[in-house]
């Protein structure tokens, strides 16, 4: 069968054509950049914190008509306050371990400097260097959290100091994840070595790597040091604290009830309230509340717009069939098979999807440029446009078949009857 | 006339139901979609005080230079908080009409009832002038006085919600509550409060926020018995001392700042002055930079601190594309329905129908099409603002709601855009050649 004829058929009832293909276009170009927006809030949401997530909960809580933390003797008593906390959660008999710590991945509350080889000097600010963010913990941080160390050692209950909440000194001692350890130290032997901190004159010692730790801020201000974490072996002490705690195994429920009765029992002078005791599953689902739920908004639009389009391509061809029932008589009269009006009607289609498809082509570039330009999207990978060609396209022959095959139904005799 | 087309257009959306049901379902999804977008954009978009909005201004002072803001920072604009000693400068002077510093507070407060815990509740430390200045309706009382601010006074004022947990709703002026365990006497109550986007403090909430704000006490009284900010900070520099007293000797950012200022005047005095201000600084040493200073309105403040997510445009930026391909659809079904009917056409143009006829029969049948299209949008509509509740962070969902004018605003869009669908359909079939209809049958 050759292309003559058809197109010289299409010419004949241009707008209908028209409006096909730009629609196959439109559903291409915004159907791309919605699936390409789902992918990456997908790759978002499912990169690892590096945390061990089951079984682990975190406790934020507030004493009431706590000292300072501002001179020496207030931030004593803040941590012994702290201490006792410490202490009757890590007797609870489903509590596995706890470690004090000022934020985790994904909560959103952070502590953010900069690292850097050379010591600081007055006045140049404190940016200069590797940005990263700060937790503060003690020797158990890395059995709490479930993070995997993969070069030097963990803290010991000797290294871990205590400081007010808004005191400066810096930990001598940290340990870094591997991917801040690899930018400061290329050569991936930052074990041993010394750094500065935030611009500070006095050295400290990177005595172990863990693999893998998140910063808690999920915006995309973080995207340029999302694994730069630094572990300092430091009790902060103010009128509030943050307790990570891993459950023993299968026991998550009932530690996380133990919890409330057990800080009341040690100073009821406190706040506690529903917020206060959350799984770390809870902080995740609702980190990623507006990435899941942009998601799902996404994927909702894609599907009614692959549907709309693949109904307008049934109503068209359908009509073009009533249309042209006496045309196909005379062709099934003048000896074509039933195969050949259904692969008409199908090449048809496929010739109005492809220029539409090249079309869509453009205007997806198009669109992912002007969301590149005003919301920071990235490049669309030529992979998602080359899938998208061919799902518009099958969907169009999937759309054509059935009055197509209608077309193909119709008898010869057909030809011989007044139109 | 009207009500013959009617008829003709029901009888031929009934001669092909499943083409009509096709183009109804078309549009009500499409209008659905942009509308529970809209609505959800309108109220993350919408000017939280647009009865005042142009006359309260935020000042930015550039306390770091172009050192302090680092290497990300290519645009020359000063940070958009302020330091406690610029703050406190401005408040000092005092060249607005009404203004106020002031910051996030979270302190604990302990209920009457001694069987009761502590509650945490969130909060601002602010001047006197912060109630007037946003006119913050109250239930009960009023706010403190200036007098009140320079005394330290211990008052505070609570949300309605408070007054309702801790007074059981009645009227508690005069009534003592415990903040920080220090008493407070309540001098007012407020009504129904919680302006959205968050627009005096925008840097600390975000914009928005699932909480009211529960207490307000005054600013130097909080700083005085060392209540801390519960909100950002930001510095280009470690501060030299410790503690909160070190915070407020550095030059690190945690404080919001509005002021009021009535006309053109009174903005490019208070331009000025904040020029003048910072020369002075940079003079005394202070500062190693030229005057590098912002004063924006509310709605530029807003815009300039991108509010707005950019996912909730982008969602009506694809949705309106939706509505688009929806139009394009309904317009190639409109155009096969009509031309089908060439020949009742062409009996129409033979008995005398002038094109204008024609042009108001099939558009009245566009137009019905549209109608019912929105209505089923919305009722899709209904459910689309329903459910981005459980799909949209907490704080922007429950700012999402259906109402008259977005209800009305559906139907509208539906009509108007599918009888524009139908425009070029329609005159394709104003063009049939009556003759040539009336001959070839």
């Amino acid at each position: 069968m050759t292309l003559h004829p058809m197109i010289a058929a299409l010419r004949r009832h241009k707008a209908g054509v028209v409006l096909i293909a730009l629609q196959i276009a439109l559903t291409l170009a915004i159907v791309c950049n919605a699936v390409f927006i789902i992918g990456q809030r997908i790759e978002r949401v499912h990169r690892p914190t590096g945390l061990d997530e089951n079984n682990l909960f975190l406790v934020s809580q507030q004493w009431v008509g706590a000292p300072s933390g501002d001179d020496p003797g207030s931030v004593e008593k803040l941590d012994s306050m702290q201490q006792a906390d410490l202490a009757a959660l890590r007797g609870l008999p489903d509590v596995a371990s706890v470690a004090p710590i000022n934020s985790l991945p994904l909560l959103n509350s952070s502590w953010n400097g900069a690292v850097d080889l050379k010591p600081g000097d007055k006045g140049q600010g404190s940016f200069r260097g590797t940005r990263t963010t700060y937790y503060f913990s003690d020797e158990q941080a890395l059995s709490t959290l479930g993070l995997r160390l993969v070069a030097g050692r963990n803290f010991t209950a000797a290294d871990v100091g205590h400081q007010g909440f808004r005191d400066q000194g810096e930990p001598t001692q940290v340990i870094l994840t591997k991917a801040l350890g690899d930018k400061l130290f290329p050569k991936g032997d930052a074990l041993g070595k010394v750094i500065f901190l935030n611009g500070a004159t006095t050295p400290t010692t990177i005595i172990g790597l863990v693999e893998r730790m998140q910063v808690p801020g999920t915006g995309s201000w973080t995207n340029a040091f999302v694994w730069n974490a630094t572990l300092a072996p430091t009790r902060l002490d103010a009128n509030f604290a943050r307790y990570a705690i891993r459950a023993k195994p299968g026991r998550l429920d009932a530690a996380m009830r133990a919890v409330t009765p057990a800080l009341y029992a040690t100073n009821p002078l406190r706040v506690l309230d529903d917020d206060s005791v959350k799984s770390f599953a809870d902080i995740r689902a609702e980190a990623y509340r507006a990435d899941v739920g942009m998601a799902i908004l996404m994927g909702v639009v894609c599907l009614i717009l692959l549907a709309v389009t693949a109904a307008g391509i049934v109503g068209l061809t359908s009509f073009w069939v009533g249309q042209r029932h006496r045309q196909i008589g005379v062709r099934r009269a003048l000896g074509a098979r039933k195969i050949d009006i259904l692969h008409y009607f199908q090449i048809e289609n496929l010739v109005i999807a492809s220029v539409g498809a090249v079309i869509g082509l453009m205007l997806a570039v198009g669109l992912n440029l002007l969301l590149m330009k005003s919301f920071e999207m990235d490049r669309l990978p030529a992979a998602y446009v080359l899938i998208g060609i061919v799902v518009v396209l099958a969907l169009g022959q999937g759309a054509v078949f059935v009055p197509a095959r209608r077309a193909s139904n119709v008898p010869p005799v057909v030809a011989t009857r007044a139109a | 006339m009207f009500s013959y087309y009617l008829e003709l257009a029901l009888r031929s959306l009934r001669r092909s139901p499943g083409l009509t049901a096709l183009m109804v379902l078309a549009i009500g999804f499409g209008v659905a979609a942009s509308m529970t977008t809209w609505s959800v954009f309108r109220a993350v978009s919408g000017d939280p005080i647009p009865w005042k909005s142009s006359q309260l201004f935020v000042p930015q002072i550039d306390m770091w230079g172009p050192k302090g803001r680092g290497p990300n920072n290519s645009d020359n604009e000063p940070p958009d908080a302020l330091d406690y000693t610029d703050a406190m400068a401005l408040m000092r002077a005092h060249r607005g009409k009404l203004q106020s510093a002031m910051y996030q507070i979270s302190p604990s407060v302990v209920p009457a009832d001694a069987s009761k815990h502590p509650i945490n509740v969130s909060g601002h430390a602010v001047y006197s002038e912060f109630f007037p200045m946003l006119d913050v309706p109250f239930l009960y009382g009023n706010g403190w006085s200036a007098d009140d601010d320079t005394q330290r006074a211990a008052v505070a004022v609570i949300s309605g919600k408070l007054n309702d947990k801790l007074f059981g709703g009645a009227n508690s002026v005069g009534r003592t509550v415990s903040i920080e365990g220090k008493d407070y006497r309540v001098v007012g109550v407020l009504g129904n409060w919680n302006p959205q986007p968050r627009f005096y403090d925008v840097v600390n909430t975000g914009g928005f926020s699932t909480g009211v704000e529960d207490v307000f006490i005054p600013f130097e009284r909080a700083i005085a018995m060392s209540i801390s900010n519960d909100g950002n900070t930001n510095c280009s520099e470690t501060p030299a001392e410790s503690g909160f007293v070190g915070l407020q000797r550095s030059s690190c950012i945690w404080l919001a700042y509005m002021v009021q200022l009535d006309d053109a005047a009174a903005v490019s005095a208070y331009r000025s002055w904040l020029d003048g201000y910072a020369k002075d600084q940079q003079k005394a040493g202070r500062f190693g930079w030229a005057p590098n200073n912002r004063l924006r309105d509310v709605p530029a403040f807003l815009d300039h601190e991108q509010v707005v997510p950019s996912d909730t445009k982008v969602s009506l930026l694809v949705a309106l594309g939706l509505l688009i391909v929806c139009l394009v659809n309904t317009a190639g079904l409109l155009l096969a329905k009509f031309l089908r009917r060439s020949s009742e056409i062409g009996v129409r143009r033979a008995l005398g129908a002038p094109r204008l006829a024609i042009y108001a029969q099939f558009l009245t049948e566009a137009g019905m099409i549209g109608l019912a299209g929105g209505v089923l949008g919305l009722l899709l509509t209904g459910v689309g603002v329903a459910s981005v509740s459980w799909v949209l962070p907490k704080d922007i969902a429950s700012l999402a709601r259906l109402d008259f004018s977005l209800l009305a605003l559906t139907l509208l869009v539906a009509v108007i855009a599918t009888t524009l669908a139908g425009l070029y359909p329609t005159f394709r079939a104003s063009r049939v050649q009556p003759a040539w209809q009336l001959k070839s049958n």
